[in-house]
């Protein structure tokens, strides 16, 4: 059976069970293996993925679910070679150490910007982390970074 | 497996209809984990988002006070945003997971589902809300029918469910810090003059229930601290939390959601 949804931009049509989780399908058939599996129990936020632009939980949601939907991946942030700026931010922030959760803190940081704007406070960032877990840095760093990136993507970015 | 995405309600009942072990797919976020932990392992799935009719939200006067209206494949997030007729509602879907959860998770799966330590019963049960389906209007007190068991027959589909709209209200709830679900969560209304209704969640062996005590000393204006514990014999007990501890909890979390009140 066959899927189709716009992935990182492109409109592709995905022949696996629609029962699969997103994840897996993304890591395992189509090699898009910077969403991570971290505790596929919906809780760790490794796996977030942006569904119409809002970032969801990969593990928890069937690939079917994504029909004529748009998915983006942290491999489809980056524009021309420019890294997004909430990547851009991640990198100047040192806002990750083994980097584990990073993609799903990215997708975390960029669903922030969209709901609060340009300029969220630290309390807000910190909050809305409650769905992402660093086993490294102490999340300093990370609200810093996301702070960051979510000036640098200007409100409604 | 079997997947349908049906567009209008009648061709969703007749699609889980048309045999075997056919389960609707909501936002996914109670019935996808159990179909990982192969609790659940349904031959067919039906998917509910295209269901427009199902989302959104309206306040609508009726018998004994306003009610609102919440259509089932609403969003914990569309709930949390938008639900400013009853702030106390409002404040419990910001509650509900983390932001990734609240993007998916719906009103109507959740309720459906009944899982125990969910936040929705505690809501439907204090604002005495009616629940919809495509056959049958069910009241919150015959609803829960115990742990993961509510009234829905096979195939019944929820539509929408309406709450009382409270003079006051508010929900606290302590909550399992890694899967946010609720420890106990403590709904707390008063939803006529004088009439208060307060429902627990995440405690009771057998799901949501009425604390009437806590309710006769709104009611009666007493002293919130005097209202004894529940019954620790029918709080439930995992690795997280003795029946004990579940039942003291339910009073700190009664006295705070009174002191949040407005």
């Amino acid at each position: 059976m066959t899927t189709t949804l716009t992935l990182n931009g492109q409109s592709i049509s995905v022949d696996a069970d629609p029962a699969a989780l997103l994840v897996n399908v993304l890591r395992d058939d189509l090699s898009l293996t910077g969403t991570h599996i971290g505790c596929d129990t919906s809780q760790c936020g490794a796996c977030n993925v942006l569904l119409d632009g809002e970032p969801v939980k990969a593990c928890t949601m069937l690939l079917a679910q994504a029909e004529g939907r748009e998915v983006t991946t942290v491999e489809g942030l980056a524009e021309g070679g420019q890294l997004h700026p909430m990547q851009a931010a991640f990198k100047e922030a040192h806002g990750l150490q083994c980097g584990f959760c990073t993609p799903g803190m990215v997708m975390a940081g960029i669903g922030i910007a969209r709901r609060h704007g340009g300029d969220p406070g630290e309390d807000v960032v910190a909050h809305e982390l409650e769905g992402n877990l660093c086993r490294c840095t102490g999340y300093v760093n990370i609200v810093k970074a996301i702070r960051a990136g979510a000036r640098d993507m200007g409100a409604g970015a | 497996m079997n997947l349908s995405r049906p567009s209008r309600v009648a061709d969703a009942v007749s699609a889980a209809g048309a045999g075997g072990d056919v389960a609707y797919l909501a936002g996914g976020h109670t019935l996808i984990p159990a179909m990982k932990a192969r609790l659940r392992d349904p031959e067919g799935l039906v998917d509910l988002s295209g269901l427009d009719e199902l989302k959104g939200m309206s306040v609508e006067d009726a018998e004994g006070g306003r009610r609102l209206w919440i259509g089932a494949m609403t969003r914990h997030r569309d709930v949390a945003e938008g639900a400013d007729a009853i702030p106390a509602l409002q404040h419990m879907a910001t509650l509900i997971g983390d932001p990734q959860v609240r993007n998916r998770g719906t009103l109507g799966g959740s309720l459906a589902n009944n899982d125990p330590a969910s936040d929705y019963p505690a809501a439907v049960l204090a604002l005495q809300a009616e629940i919809e389906t495509d056959r049958a209007t069910h009241r919150a007190e015959d609803f829960f029918q115990g742990m993961f068991f509510t009234a829905l027959e096979e195939g019944e589909l929820i539509k929408r469910v309406g709450f009382r709209i409270p003079a006051r209200a508010a929900y606290a709830k302590f909550r399992h810090p890694a899967s946010r679900y609720a420890l106990s969560g403590v709904f707390v209304a008063e939803i006529g003059p004088g009439i208060w209704r307060v429902a627990v969640t995440g405690s009771g062996q057998e799901g949501v229930f009425r604390w009437p005590q806590a309710e006769e000393a709104l009611a009666n204006g007493a002293d919130i601290s005097t209202v004894a514990a529940p019954d620790a014999s029918l709080m439930s007990s995992d690795i997280h939390a003795s029946p004990e501890y579940r039942a003291h909890l339910c009073t700190v979390m009664l006295a705070k959601a009174v002191g949040e009140i407005k």
